[in-house]
């Protein structure tokens, strides 16, 4: 069990009319069972000039798990040990929502003048997580300012040191105390909006009715707010459909001109360059009149798609070492609705390219598009002998990072595009590789560019097609 | 009483017109399932004996069964009528495909006796015709049956006979599975007579001599017996001596011969056949000519008698002379004496005008030890538990022998050049394939056969979560030549405030009848397998995983071997390796990031949200509202965040390239030649005293206490031990049978070790308060038996593994085991077990 804890202060003539614009009484306390866990409200201040409401909520991470597990395969060991008890998450936030309810609603039929004015509040959460999240640049006690200054706040966010004697530099949590002049209905919106959004990543209640949530507890203060596209994205996680809508939905609310949100940013290259790297490799596998071709490494299955769209292509045989990959790639491709004649001309087969396997022999084209750089070194001599030497395909076809590039990505020397890359190749080290292999095994090789060719950098990708001399 | 001879291996298929009365033969003659009826199959596929449109189908079914039969090696009868000539021929195919002797007993009683049969049988109503027809068919067919490829005809011809007839299985000509040796395998002779005096001499043997002074006997003292591998002529200076020895030892009883093709070849030369004289043969022809006719005789029969291969030990020990490939071992067929005289040739020939040949050794997976000769080799070199012994001798090479079961090998130096060899001679190793690994391997269901507890399944499943680990982030195979298994926890303590303590790991090993354990101090840090080769070695995580990048991994190797040396390990075990059973610390070398971004995070959240609870909950309960329980619980929280934050914190400490990381050593797992499981635990932490001893600054000892658990008094001072150990913030304990490997009193395999974990630790893994007395009636329901079941396996395959690095075995056999410990530890269980 644990305790996350929110505060409630308001102060000046007005400060004893908090427990009737909360429907909560000062000197009782009030428990209430919730899904997330017990939440108890108690009132540890009150007095003519000030009144402070506190909302503890008693997190039980035992039966979090269980709750999990359900939804998952398995748990890790880290799933039992959490911030989740004492860090102010959306779970705080669903408790607020339900114990607070009539006074989020700005309803109060004893003061209703003062439920529609601003007042003098302060509210203090004592550990709000700021972890960085995603793309986002704004993380720490920044982003918590960013957030709420704009909605007239003032932001106290202090945060503790971290680690053995505090080497680590400062904890992913705040302190957070916000003061200011605010209508209470609108504060503790954005207080239920917000939580969420600084806890990002874990968030697991979304469903479509989190779009309608948003949009009414957004109402009045989200339209103009100047990171709503962020407010937006993580509240809603991960979930770019509702994103969409749930903008839209808000634009149209404000009277705003629809202005799509800036999600260009796929986290992984560029989108040009993936496409001009699928594009040159089906170039080339037509150029080779290849008709049954295995994609080793074919992941979700991008390639796989192209593949089944041409066709030219009789056979395609999608290759991962990954049983998750394939299985992703098998919904993706939604193989289980393709007509048995489609169905029949793919294959999904787990393998691992550091071992020899015997069905991947007698094909016409094997891809390894950006699989080399994700093998150990020493691992690339079994990939070699299985690939080139038993399964001897007429065309071998693999592309990988030029590392001759990553300066004009502005990557420091020696920094590597993805953290699996074990290296990355200079088009000099790919060439006497691609040689090598070629001479050992008897396959004839060819380089070609993939993207935009810098004058000194050459490609950002570089593709090698290995065709087979003899037997 | 007739008496049918059969070879044990064989197709047998019975032939008789319907009511000749084969059923009732079959099912008297031989065991139930060796029978396969094609009335039955048509049962199988269509619910009716007789449904004669359902016949291909049956025959499909029954085909395939035969198949898989006769692939493993059983012999199977087929009940049909086969009075067709095409089935038989189909019968006859499906013998040679699986490389076995098809036989035919004929059951030729007279028609009318079959038609009177089927006449009383009502599920028959088909009539006499196609009695009839079958009869006059059989009757076309009775002598052509050895020409149709029946190795082996029985025709009974009447009734009576057809009662009376017994079945006797003759042992196949290659089957010397009940020979056990010991053996000396020798290979290629090719007529080096003193180079074969000289290796028997080597060996042991005592050469006899007749009165003209030829050799004509050897005998061990010891009984141990020679196995020619063949090519004992041609070539050399006194092929007819070396006949004269081989053929005078195997009379004796001292010596069994593969014949090579050059024996085939010289069969054929002395039955008259047109042969080329080349490659020797003239040598020998014209040794042979000095000699007497019946000598000549003599060496012509001896030829023939010879077996192209030989089954021996148990099919644990396979000679052929090219070798032989696992699916032909034990059978006959023209094919598989064929590759046993000249091996799996690729039908290309080299530049020197040679044949190709298939490197069938490279993709040898069988459990049998084959020795052959026929490919001249430089070296001696296993290939996946092949031995190839022909070491050019007659080129100016040298003798070789296999000693077997011991596996050693004993060579003289030829005297001459005696030949000149085709090609330059020694050439250089081929590539070897050893070191390749397939995926069948690895993947789909496997069942691993251990010495310490029997098979062991991997699931089809685990391997498949396995391959990815595997193949990503593990290092090389050969530089993982073992993985550790995991480790139960002692049973669930009901002592109040504990979840484990010291007293159920004594019952429990009590209860095992286990009298002596130890108790060793549990490190804070991470499982490591130190592995130091001449040429370098590895040092990775239970997954597998290196530690460190290349070059730091190599400067810690080189500190392990100085120490090593400094110790005088390397000497006292007579090895230049070691595989050593250690943990690596701190705990943040490795999970440096996890400490980071999960453990460090909990505590300084509870730690920012607690105070300000009690705190806010201390005002209200001043205002006088009734706030008591709930203070007085969220006080005890935040005694226990500050107990977990401290926890965690223990395992963290500042390390800089090697400076601060730490080795504690607690078992020799391996060295060259030699597994350790069966010295006690003593002798190992005695050896991880002295690398403490030779470099302090990197070995960390590990404390340990002996406990008798019968005895009261020692239980107690266990206990106490641990409350010290784990007081100090100690992670806990693990509790060994200080014998090391051992057994239950009830012969089962015994748990190598269950952890006792400290109370403060296991904040860490259950949780800041899992120590408050509701949370440990809920975690105290939680289940051991997957767990424990687990760690037996893995122990096991991990035991494996080592006895197969030891015996030297290929890297396949080795990763399979490595693989399964992997594979097994994908399965989900509980992860604060």
């Amino acid at each position: 069990m644990g305790s996350v804890l929110l505060t409630v202060s308001l102060s000046g003539p007005d400060a004893q009319a908090l427990g009737h614009l909360l429907h909560k009484h000062p000197d009782r306390v009030q428990t209430f069972e919730l899904p997330v866990g017990t939440a108890t409200v108690f009132y540890p201040e009150s007095t003519a000039e000030r009144v402070t409401a506190a909302l503890l909520l008693e997190v039980d991470p035992i039966g979090m798990v269980k709750r999990r597990l359900k939804s998952r395969d398995g748990a890790t060991l880290t799933d039992y040990v959490t911030d989740r008890p004492y860090a102010a998450s959306s779970m705080l936030a669903v408790a607020l929502g339900r114990v607070f309810n009539t006074a989020l609603n700005g309803r109060s039929d004893s003061f209703p003048e003062l439920a529609a004015s601003p007042l003098p509040l302060r509210i203090r959460i004592p550990a709000v997580p700021v972890r960085p999240a995603g793309r986002d640049q704004l993380a720490g006690a920044a982003l918590v300012r960013g957030l709420f200054e704009p909605l007239g706040w003032t932001v106290a966010a202090h945060t503790t040191p971290f680690g053995p004697d505090g080497s680590w530099g400062e904890a992913p949590y705040v302190d957070l105390t916000l003061t200011g002049s605010v209508r209470l209905a609108d504060a503790l919106s954005q207080v239920y909006v917000l939580l969420p959004v600084l806890d990002n990543a874990k968030h697991y209640w979304v469903g479509t009715d989190e779009v309608t949530k948003l949009v009414r507890r957004g109402e009045g203060w989200l339209a103009d707010h100047p990171l709503r596209e962020l407010i937006v994205r993580r509240y809603l996680v991960s979930r770019p459909d509702y994103v969409e809508d749930a903008t839209l939905r808000l634009t149209a609310l404000d009277d705003v001109p629809v202005d799509e949100p800036d999600d260009a940013a796929d986290e992984e290259a560029p989108a040009p360059l993936k496409v001009q790297r699928l594009e040159t490799v089906l170039d080339v596998v037509h150029q080779v009149g290849a008709r049954r071709v295995v994609d080793l490494g074919c992941g979700e299955g991008h390639y796989l798609r192209a593949l089944l769209a041409d066709p030219t292509i009789t056979e395609v045989v999608g290759v991962d070492v990954s049983a998750r990959a394939l299985a992703r790639a098998e919904r993706r491709l939604n193989l289980d609705r393709l007509s048995d004649h489609q169905r029949a001309r793919i294959t999904l087969r787990q393998s691992s390219v550091t071992y020899r396997d015997d069905q991947l022999a007698g094909f016409d084209a094997i891809l390894l598009i950006e699989v080399v750089e994700h093998l150990e070194p020493d691992r690339i001599a079994s990939l070699e002998a299985g690939v080139f030497g038993a399964a001897r395909p007429g065309h071998v076809i693999v592309t990988t990072p030029n590392r001759d590039y990553n300066p004009v990505y502005g990557l420091a020397d020696g920094d590597l595009r993805h953290p699996d890359h074990r290296f990355e190749w200079t088009r000099a080290e790919f060439a006497a590789w691609a040689d090598g292999v070629a001479s050992g095994y008897g396959y004839r090789v060819e380089f070609r560019p993939v993207g935009e060719v810098d004058p000194d950098a050459g490609p950002p990708t570089q593709l090698a097609l290995f065709s087979r001399e003899g037997p | 009483m007739t008496e049918l001879h059969i070879p044990g291996l064989a197709l047998v298929a019975l032939v008789g017109v319907s009511g000749s009365g084969k059923s009732t033969f079959a099912a008297r003659a031989f065991a139930p399932y060796e029978v396969l009826s094609s009335d039955y199959c048509r049962a199988l596929v269509s619910g009716d004996e007789n449904d004669q449109a359902a016949t291909n189908d049956a025959f499909d079914v029954l085909y395939y069964i035969a198949g898989k039969r006769l692939d493993r090696g059983l012999l199977t009868v087929v009940d049909a009528t086969n009075t067709s000539k095409e089935a038989r021929a189909g019968l006859v195919k499906l013998a040679r495909d699986h490389d076995v002797l098809p036989v035919a007993i004929v059951l030729d009683v007279p028609t009318e006796v079959a038609i009177e049969r089927n006449r009383s049988r009502a599920d028959r109503a088909f009539g006499d015709g196609p009695i009839r027809r079958q009869a006059s068919q059989l009757r076309t067919s009775l002598r052509g049956l050895g020409r149709e490829g029946f190795r082996t005809v029985h025709v009974l011809s009447d009734p009576a006979e057809v009662e009376d007839a017994s079945i006797v299985r003759d042992r196949l000509l290659n089957d010397y599975r009940d020979q056990h040796g010991p053996f000396d395998i020798i290979g290629d002779v090719h007529g080096c007579l003193d180079e074969l005096l000289q290796l028997l001499g080597r060996l042991g043997y005592a050469v006899q001599f007749d009165n003209s002074g030829h050799a004509v006997d050897a005998e061990h003292p010891d009984g141990r017996r020679v196995v020619f591998v063949g090519d004992l002529v041609d070539r050399g200076p006194a092929t007819v001596g070396v006949l004269r020895l081989a053929m005078g030892m195997t009379a004796a009883g001292h010596a069994l011969a593969v014949p090579g093709n050059h024996e085939a070849k010289l069969i054929r030369a002395l039955d008259g056949r047109d042969v080329q004289v080349s490659h020797g043969l003239e040598s020998t022809l014209a040794e042979l000519a000095d000699e007497p006719e019946e000598f000549r005789v003599a060496v012509r029969e001896w030829c023939r008698g010879l077996v192209s291969h030989l089954v021996l030990d148990d099919g644990r020990l396979v000679v052929a002379h090219a070798g032989l490939k696992e699916a032909y071992h034990g059978r006959a067929s023209g094919r598989v004496r064929s590759f046993a005289l000249y091996g799996d040739t690729t039908g290309e020939t080299d530049e020197y005008g040679l044949p190709v040949r298939y490197p069938w050794a490279e993709e040898y997976r069988g459990r049998a030890t084959v020795v052959y000769g026929h490919t001249p080799t430089p070296t001696l070199e296993w290939v996946n538990n092949t031995l190839c012994l022909d070491t050019g001798c007659v080129f100016g090479g040298r003798l070789s022998a296999l000693r077997y079961p011991e596996r050693e090998t004993v060579a003289v130096d030829a005297l001459a050049v005696h030949y000149q060899p085709a090609k330059p001679f020694p050439v250089a190793s081929a590539q070897r394939g050893e070191d390749e690994l397939r995926l069948d391997d690895v993947v789909g269901k496997r069942v691993i056969e251990t010495s310490a507890m029997g098979r062991v399944t991997i699931t089809a499943e685990n391997a498949a979560g396995a391959l990815e680990v595997m193949s990503r982030f593990a290092l090389h195979p050969r530089l993982v030549p073992y993985l550790p298994p995991t480790m139960s926890p002692v049973a669930t303590s009901g002592r109040d405030g504990y979840l484990e303590h010291p007293d159920e790991a004594f019952s429990q090993f009590a209860e095992w009848g286990i009298e002596q354990v130890v108790c060793e101090e549990k490190h804070m840090g991470s499982r490591a397998v130190v592995y130091l080769t001449p040429d370098g070695g590895s040092v990775y995580t239970r997954t597998g995983r290196a530690f460190f990048a290349p070059e730091l991994t190599a400067t810690l190797l080189s500190r392990i071997q100085d120490a090593v040396c400094a110790a005088g390990l390397l000497d006292e075990l007579g090895t230049d390796r070691l595989l050593l059973d250690a943990e690596l610390l701190p705990w943040s070398a490795k999970a440096g990031p996890l400490l980071r971004e999960h453990y460090a995070p909990v505590g300084a959240a509870a730690l920012m949200a607690l105070p300000a609870a009690v705190e806010a909950l201390t005002a209200a309960e001043a205002r006088g509202v009734e706030v008591g329980a709930l203070l007085a619980r969220t006080t005890a929280r935040l005694e226990n965040a500050r107990a977990y934050d401290a926890a965690w914190q223990r395992y963290v400490w500042p390390t800089e390239g090697l400076d601060g990381v730490q080795l504690a050593v607690f078992q020799v797992l391996a060295a060259a030649g030699a597994s350790f499981s069966d010295r006690d635990h003593d002798w190992h932490l005695g050896i991880a005293d002295r690398l403490v001893a030779a470099d302090p600054g990197l070995f960390r000892t590990t404390r340990r206490q002996h406990v008798a658990t019968a005895d009261a008094a020692s239980r107690a001072a266990g206990v106490q031990w641990w409350q010290e150990l784990t007081g100090a913030g100690g992670e806990g304990m693990v509790v060994k049978p200080l014998a090391n490997l051992a057994r239950t009193a009830r012969g089962h395999l015994c748990q190598p070790g269950l952890k006792v974990r400290g109370r403060e630790y296991l904040r860490i893994i259950y949780g800041p308060d899992y120590t408050e007395s509701a949370n440990l009636t809920r975690l105290r329901d939680r289940n051991l038996g997957r767990k424990r079941s687990l760690a037996l396996r893995e122990y096991a395959l991990g035991l494996e593994a080592i006895d197969r690095l030891v015996a030297g075995e290929p890297l396949w056999r080795l990763h399979e085991a490595v693989f399964g410990v992997l594979a097994l530890e994908s399965e989900p269980v509980d992860p604060r077990l």
